[in-house]
């Protein structure tokens, strides 16, 4: 469902803009960036930003 | 492009979770997702709210005043009198995990197609017009086959 929700977030989007998100470690972190780069958006960075939690931030 | 065809057949609250759930994550990773209600399913995609007299005839219309619409959907196991749907709801939403209502609406954005079976609908004597706009069409068992060709079908 992480990727459910980032997905209709992108599609709000204009091409070029960006999308920051909070995700826990484990599943969600390790599918989001690969089904994002998978359709075919950016994953610009990867950062861990406290016990658990990444923000990733994805380019349309 | 991929594709997943379900048939939604139970209308069970946690069922209709597994199929939304499968739907949301097909549709979002480009999968060309078929959702066919049927039987108990066409409860799920009521347009009326709560429980109403729709159908042709007495009987017809029993069955589907006690099937109550998307807003009563049973649990399969464990439903105390329809309780646990709303008990699993407010678990859903204190563990951040999408709740049976969002999952539904994740389904009409990502565009999943939603069908209804001709002959189930006869028998509960329903139309078009009792299930929600997002329908696409109504069909039998033939074209649901020639929809699902060539891809993953689930039976739910």
């Amino acid at each position: 469902m992480t990727f459910v929700k980032t997905k209709l977030a992108l599609e709000q989007l204009d091409a070029g803009a960006r999308l920051e998100v909070l995700l826990v470690e484990g599943e969600p972190l390790e599918n989001v960036p690969k089904s994002a780069t998978q359709q075919g958006y950016r994953v610009l960075e990867i950062k861990n930003i406290s016990e658990k939690i990444y923000k990733i931030t994805i380019e349309k | 492009m991929k594709k997943l065809s379900i048939i939604c057949f139970s209308g069970d609250f946690d069922k209709t979770v597994a199929v939304l759930t499968m739907a949301t994550g097909a549709a979002a990773v480009n999968y060309e997702v078929n959702l066919f209600f049927t039987f108990w399913g066409l409860n799920i995609i009521k347009s009326k709210k709560g429980r109403r007299f729709t159908g042709k005839g007495s009987l017809a219309k029993c069955f589907n005043f006690l099937q109550g619409g998307f807003e009563n959907l049973p649990m399969s196991r464990l439903n105390f009198l329809g309780a646990s749907p709303r008990m699993m709801t407010r678990l859903m939403q204190k563990r951040n995990v999408a709740t049976c209502r969002e999952l539904f609406k994740a389904t009409i954005d990502l565009k999943v197609k939603l069908y209804a079976c001709e002959m189930s609908m006869n028998i509960l004597g329903t139309k078009k017009e009792d299930f929600i706009p997002e329908v696409k069409e109504v069909i039998g068992v033939p074209t649901f086959l020639e929809l699902s060709s060539g891809g993953e079908t689930l039976f739910i």
